[in-house]
Formats: C-alpha cells, structure tokens, sequence
C-alpha cells in the first residue's frame, strides 16, 4: 500500500489504519463518532495527502479545461476554486474535483484519490488529440502533501500557523503563505460542512508543519481526525462521494450538483448528452432519507414507495449529529416528495423511512 | 497488532463473542477485538426474553457507524435476560466488552457445547495476536 508523509504520525497516534484505494490510511484514532463531534464543535485536521494534484500550465490551458469540465472556468478570478466535474461523453461522472486558478495559464486540480491515474489518463488523451497547443499537463501528487484543517476553530489555528490572518480569505478562495517553513496554498473550502481550510504544500514539509499544527493546536483542541468521521461529515453536509452518489452511471444532474455544471458555457465533453438530459428532465434524483428505526441502510439498499421499486441508496449510515439513520438514495424523478412515507430493504427485511430534505445538517453561519 | 484483551477465564468462538458458565447460565458478548474492528457501536438488536438460543446460530446484530454485524451464540439454550443498558448506551460494547457491554444470558441446555467453544489461547492465535 502507498503511505502519505504523515505515515508514521498515525501510527504514532495508535490510528487504526486501512486501504483506501491502495492507500495506507488512517479510519479513525478514537472513534468515528467523537471525532465527528470535534470537528462540528472545535476543530479536526485530515490528512488527504492521499488525493491527487494535478498542475495544469500554459497560454491553451484555460480552453483546454473550458473543454473538460462541466463549470464554468472562464471568468475564474486569481486565486479562487470551483468545484466540478469531469463527465463521460454519455454524460456519467468520470470524477468530481477542485480546480484552483492560480494565475492566467496557471491551474491546480484536486483529484479524488480512487481515481488519479483514470483522471490523469483521461486528461492525458484528451490532450493528445491533436487540437490542443501549449498545454503542460503534470501529475504532482507525489510531491504534494495535503491537509484538511475543519471546524469552528479552524480560521484561529490556520492562522496561528500561517503568522498572518486568513479570515479574510473568502470561501472558495486561496492565497499563498509560508507555514513556518514551508510554502503553501491555503484555501477556505472542505468537506465537512463546517469552516475550514484545505492546506498544500510540499510532501517534504510534512513533518514540520504537523508537529507546528499539534503544538498550536492544543488548546484549541485540535484533535486529528481519520476518514470515517470525513465520510459521516461529508454525509451530513450533503456532500457526493464518487463511486456512491456519483459514478459513471450516475450524471451530475442527478446527483443533485447541477450548479456545477454550466451548459449554456459551450460545448464540452459530456455537454450535449447533459443537455438532453436536461432537456428531457434528468431520469433520477438524489434524495434524502431519514430511518423511522435504528437499523442503518447502505449503499445498494433498494427503495420502495407503495411497495413499487424506485431506485437504491448510495450512501447510508449512522448520522452523530441527528444521532439517527440516515440514507442519500438515488430514485426517480418524481417518485418523492419531502415527508413521503417510503421503505427501505435491508438484508431481505422492509424498514420504514420517510423522505427529508438535504443537507441533513447545516451549520450556523 | 495492537494489544487487545482475552481474558484467560472465558471461552471464545470463532466469530468473536466470548461466553462465561456460571450454575447453568451462560453470559454472553463481543470481544475487544471484535469492538475495536467493529468501531463505534450505534444500536444492538437483542433477541426476547424466551426465545431459543442455537449454538453457531445469529440471535442479534450490531449496528456500527459503518458496518452491522451478526451476533452468533455461543451456546444453545433459552434467552433468560438481556443487557436493557445496551437501548440507551450501545456504546458499552467498545467501553466494556467484557464487562458492562454483555449482551444475553442463556439457560444452557447442554454443557457439552463448551468443549466447542476456544480458550483464551485459541483465540488469541484464531486473531493472529
């Protein structure tokens, strides 16, 4: 398995760790559910060094990603993010990512770490077509390392480290700083659905900027926090997470993150099946689902509203903010409204569960 | 792997509950291991007071943040109690597997069933620790 930088500090800390993706990743250190806790009441740092980065350079790179991705890209001013997606030309979801505009010509792409060698391919042969000029497509993730500092205490302890306030950066937003030693890009955005920012910087800085963030952090109560309490955050929050509420079967459209995807921006892969789509109403929607019961469904729980079928969970689990069941389901368009009585099937049985809005949880601004 | 706890007294099955006879009743939970690869536990179905216990047969399962799992008996016999703490705090399962977090007691039917069962060192070795 492939160890990030920070390796030898989960081990330390006694992280249970498991694959993810091929990765040597840290699940939890002391529970899912008091880590979740932390990051909703003070502040959690993740480490996602696991994800890849991509460095798009050039004076063809701006149309070359108008081209690839499904928002709009032009317009982007320096220094700010958009979340996106990369889509199939049948309109399915290829994966979902940030895309970091650093100056004109100058793009970083933040990859889900599943899918880094299909999206650095599919990028890559793209380019190779033949219609692109001065395009520098570089994969950095080896060199990169990345950190998700998240919580309401998260502004505080960004700049603590950074020596300089970084309130002031506006969410979907980045500025360049040093954290102490090490050059880094620091950017209010995350996915968890509290404040936050995600850290970049070079894998060699590791070390020095973790025991910086541990010293600093500790009467912030900074606690580190693994990737099962990312997924119940990003759960709650409403958040997709590739390869459950977003797949190559499952368009963006559907997934419920049609802001991201500007079809009126001119053509772009996937661009005319996302217009039919659209169009001809997309064939599905994501919904959300509150258990009446404890018994928690998952992914591929089938979801039957007056005993007919109508699609499948994609992503179900204990929620420890609403301390309940929750599911996000996949089921046709129009087959539910908010406070609909529906079923869910777990391991052969019928569970009843009611439709809720989404997201679950929202923090107070 | 990381230090977990078999204490020596009781005895153990292969799908990780562990079991201790007392005058023909037998108290039954998970073990350490099993909580700790279970992680946090969310809610615990239990079986009724009466209903028949069968050895190697599901009479529960666990709800965990990620995961669920079945809970098999150790032993066959009649469910004369279940551990109600476990309604409101099904935490006590990663808290106190072996103590707070029991989960059911059987009336045994046969006490031969326990030859079955492992030993502390048998399980130890059945989880590589």
């Amino acid at each position: 398995m492939f160890r990030t930088p920070f390796h030898a500090f989960h081990r330390q800390l006694g992280a249970k760790m498991v694959d993810f993706s091929g990765w040597e990743m840290p699940l939890l250190y002391e529970g899912i559910i008091p880590e979740h806790r932390q990051v909703r009441q003070a502040v959690g740092v993740f480490d996602v060094s696991h994800m890849g980065e991509f460095r798009i350079r050039g004076a063809g790179a701006e149309a070359f990603l108008e081209r690839m991705v499904t928002n709009r890209v032009s317009g982007m001013a320096d220094g700010q993010a958009l979340y996106t997606a990369l889509c199939y030309e049948h309109g399915g979801t290829v994966d979902d990512l940030i895309l970091y505009r650093q100056g004109a010509g100058d793009y970083l792409m933040v990859v889900n770490a599943s899918n880094i060698e299909k999206d650095f391919s599919w990028l890559k042969d793209h380019l190779a077509d033949g219609t692109w000029a001065d395009v520098e497509l570089k994969d950095i993730s080896q060199e990169t390392a990345l950190l998700a500092v998240q919580g309401p205490r998260a502004p505080e302890l960004v700049g603590r480290l950074a020596g300089t306030p970084v309130d002031d950066i506006a969410y979907y937003h980045f500025r360049r700083g040093r954290l102490g030693g090490a050059e880094a890009l620091i950017a209010r955005l995350g996915y968890t659905g509290e404040d936050g920012y995600e850290l970049m910087f070079p894998a060699a800085a590791a070390g020095e900027v973790w025991e910086r963030m541990q010293a600093t952090g500790s009467d912030l109560g900074l606690r580190p926090v693994g990737l099962g309490a990312r997924d119940t955050l990003r759960f709650e929050a409403g958040f997709c997470l590739y390869g459950h509420e977003l797949t190559e079967n499952v368009t963006p459209l559907e997934a419920g993150i049609g802001f991201a995807v500007k079809l009126d921006k001119g053509d772009f892969v996937g661009g005319e099946a996302l217009r039919r789509l659209k169009a001809a109403g997309p064939p599905r929607q994501l919904v959300g689902v509150a258990m009446e019961g404890s018994r928690i469904p998952r992914q591929g729980c089938a979801v039957r509203r007056d005993g007919d079928p109508i699609g499948e969970v994609t992503s179900g689990m204990y929620s420890p903010t609403l301390e309940g069941a929750y599911a996000l389901a996949l089921v046709s368009r129009g087959a539910t409204r908010p406070a609909d009585r529906i079923e869910v099937t777990i391991r052969d049985q019928g569970f009843p569960a009611r439709i809720v809005d989404k997201p679950f949880y929202r923090r107070q601004r | 792997m990381a230090e977990t706890t078999i204490p020596q007294h009781l005895r153990y099955t292969q799908d990780h509950e562990w079991v201790e006879v007392e005058e023909g009743v037998a108290t039954v939970g998970i073990t350490d291991y099993a909580q700790g690869e279970l992680g946090d536990v969310v809610y615990v179905e239990l079986p009724e007071i009466g209903e028949k216990a069968v050895q190697g047969k599901a009479f529960g399962l666990v709800e965990a943040v990620k995961t669920v799992a079945d809970l098999f008996a150790p032993v066959s016999g009649e469910v004369v109690e279940v551990n109600h703490l476990l309604g409101k705090n099904p935490g006590l399962l990663n808290e106190s597997p072996y103590e707070e977090g029991w989960i059911i007691r059987i009336k045994v039917t046969d006490e031969g069933e326990i030859d079955n069962l492992l030993n502390s060192k048998g399980y130890a070795d059945h989880i590589g620790a």
